[in-house]
């Protein structure tokens, strides 16, 4: 923290801020227009993401806006000398994916980016939080935010997960119980046997979706997990500088007896896997359960955004979730496109076919890297036998602002972290689930429950 | 920035709990380079009845008749009236650009998504968090009362409704300030800019694999 006001306004110092083509454009046309340069081009790294094709990648982007996006953030990188990773380049991939996956996110530092998934980073114990165009622009001028200070909310997962239930899961849930606005104005840290046993993934996977739950910022104790995950990567520290780094991040966690404003318990044995079945990542249930019946809602707000869901999913009231069809997948994104997502959809599909029902499976690999990875092990073919798409990395149909996206009525099984109207395509119905429970759903034709998968 | 002036603004009721920030402004939008021109695409698929490009001549599209803005007596709103959790999700500044380019000033909720809360700062828009209860009751003063305006007083920090009853409302000072002046914030943090150069000397130093 540079400063604080008596107010509580704090300057803080940010370590890293990630770029990529969508939220960055306008932010250095400001830079540029009040004759201001980047502050420290050493903290920023830049990737287009949202906007790449997933296909021929060789024919370039084909719709002109898009192209001109990508273009302008290429453009930009290049005027300021600020580290960016091209389409071409195999470490491009979605922003959140790339930039751990390169070391660029380290215990204690303060990151940003222009994208509210930005929270994925707490599973480093690094204070990460998306920010708006203006402070995207701030903090290219001037390497500081403006910003107060949060509550403290402790969402502690003890106890084994289940076989088929993945941090996924335990992030649905805990929207489930809290609801979309119960993390609004708080940090979240998560704790508990449970989470301490998840892999880096799980646990980006688990502070990725923080935002869904309101709150700004996820995170997680550092630990010998999250340093094993991050030796040796590129922007690490090496030889001595990594020993005291180490020694440092060793003491990046809660006191005992830390106070926090909030504290959520769950026991993670009694998770099942969870599938959304409305409008809003907090309309989620087991997949055991039934869609709700809004006869049986007396709050008259709650009442109508549970009629209008329904109405815009195409679902009646009782229908038991796995009954529900779907016509698409999609597995991978910013929340479940890393290695270890790629492997448990693959381990579910394998020697399968893809319903006849199901238009569509693609599986897109969150980077690279990541889809280098799992070509060296085989999964890519494990997916095309079985009938799913294999594609290039990149945002894709999380947010279809590229060409793959949901015609309207169209109904998908997703790992993404938004089942918001419109989100995957307009008119489309967007089901999150986890990769197991995405590639078992593509297989069967509708919802099924991953843990009686044989 | 525009100053934030009093105003004495007609209100717009959205009658739904959640409204996320890819309603406000869909995502199709968003491969715009500017930071302008998001108006007429404020709650694209509500608000027309038929698919929006970017591009197209709105003026030229399917209206529907029954988004709650489309409706005449609502033309003109400035004050936008919200519930719950209004302008969750994505953090797209997109969202307070197009809903300031529509006409809006002023957002009145029950509870803000936090990124969409300080963006709208950033853009002149004040958003106001008011008790559900008092939220509620203006929905159903709107409802009733055709050309139901609200005066809103930024620098006394309160709403006066046009029967008389006061609300009032919190807000930052800092950003109280920013508002009322018209101030970026990037001007005022440079004003510490040794302060930054001297913590950063001192923080790379002591962390220098950042």
């Amino acid at each position: 923290m540079v400063r604080q006001e008596a107010d509580g306004t704090a300057l803080i110092y940010i370590d890293r801020q990630l770029v990529h083509e969508v939220t960055s454009p306008q932010a250095f046309e400001g830079l540029k227009l009040a004759h201001r340069k980047p502050w420290r081009i050493a903290s920023m790294l830049a990737v287009p993401d949202h906007n790449v094709p997933t296909t021929n990648r060789a024919a370039g982007i084909s719709d002109p806006i898009s192209r001109l996006q990508v273009e302008t953030l290429d453009a930009n990188c290049a005027e300021f000398g600020i580290t960016e990773f091209k389409m071409g380049d195999i470490r491009q991939g979605v922003v959140h994916v790339m930039g751990p996956e390169q070391g660029a996110t380290l215990p204690g530092m303060t990151v940003v980016c222009g994208d509210s998934h930005t929270s994925t980073h707490g599973a480093f114990a690094a204070l990460a939080h998306g920010i708006g165009t203006s402070e995207v622009e701030h903090v290219m001028a001037t390497q500081c935010l403006v910003a107060k200070k949060s509550n403290a909310m402790l969402v502690k997962v003890d106890g084994e997960l289940g076989k088929g239930v993945t941090a996924k899961d335990i992030a649905l849930a805990v929207i489930g119980k809290i609801g979309t606005a119960g993390g609004t104005g708080f940090a979240i840290e998560f704790a508990g046997s449970a989470i301490r046993a998840l892999s880096m993934e799980g646990r980006m996977t688990l502070c990725n979706m923080a935002i869904e739950a309101g709150a700004r910022a996820g995170m997680v104790a550092a630990d010998e997990t999250t340093f094993a995950y991050i030796k040796g990567r590129p922007f690490a520290p090496s030889g001595e500088q990594w020993d005291k780094a180490v020694e440092y991040w060793r003491t990046l966690h809660s006191d005992n007896g830390a106070k926090f404003d909030a504290i959520v318990e769950l026991d993670a044995a009694q998770i099942k896997p969870q599938v959304t079945w409305g409008t809003s990542p907090e309309m989620v249930l087991a997949v055991d359960g039934h869609v709700p019946d809004p006869a049986g809602i007396s709050d008259a707000v709650k009442r109508g955004d549970t009629e209008r869901a329904l109405a815009y999913m195409g679902l009646k009231a009782n229908t038991p979730i796995r009954e529900i069809q779907i016509d698409k997948v999609f597995i991978g994104s910013c929340t479940n496109g890393r290695i270890e997502d790629m492997r448990a959809a693959a381990l579910v599909a394998k020697g399968k076919r893809v319903a006849a029902n199901v238009k569509l499976a693609m599986v897109v690999p969150g980077s690279g890297l990541v889809k280098q990875q799992a070509e060296e092990e085989g999964l890519d073919k494990i997916f095309i036998a079985a009938g799913f798409e294999w594609r290039e990395p990149g945002c894709s149909m999380c947010l279809a602002m590229n060409d793959d996206k949901l015609a309207s009525g169209e109904r998908c099984a997703s790992t993404s972290n938004r089942n918001f109207e419109g989100r995957q395509g307009q008119g489309g119905r967007t089901h999150l689930v986890s990769p197991e429970m995405a590639a078992a759903a593509a297989i069967a034709g509708h919802f099924v429950d991953v843990r009686e998968w044989q | 920035m525009k100053k934030f002036e009093l105003m004495d603004a007609l209100v717009a009721p959205l009658d739904r709990a959640n409204v996320d920030t890819d309603a406000i402004i869909p995502k199709q939008f968003l491969k715009s380079i500017k930071r302008s021109g998001f108006g007429p695409n404020a709650f694209d698929e509500w608000r027309y009845l038929d698919h929006g490009e970017p591009g197209m001549d709105n003026s030229k599209r399917q209206i529907n008749p029954d988004f709650v803005l489309n409706q005449p007596r609502y033309q003109g709103a400035q004050i936008l009236l919200a519930r719950e959790n209004f302008g969750c999700g994505s953090s797209r500044e997109h969202a307070p650009w197009a809903l300031e380019d529509y006409g809006f000033r002023i957002i009145i909720s029950p509870s803000f998504a936090d990124i969409f809360f300080n963006n709208c700062f950033k853009n002149g828009v004040l958003p106001i968090k008011l008790e559900a209860s008092k939220v509620d009751k203006l929905f159903k003063a709107v409802e009733v009362q055709e050309g139901y305006k609200l005066k809103v007083d930024l620098e006394q920090q309160i709403i006066t409704a046009p029967d008389g009853t006061v609300y009032n409302f919190e807000v930052d000072a800092h950003r109280k300030h920013c508002l009322l002046n018209g101030l970026d914030d990037i001007g005022l943090t440079l004003q510490h800019v040794d302060e930054i150069k001297t913590f950063e000397i001192r923080h790379l130093a002591a962390q220098p694999w950042l």
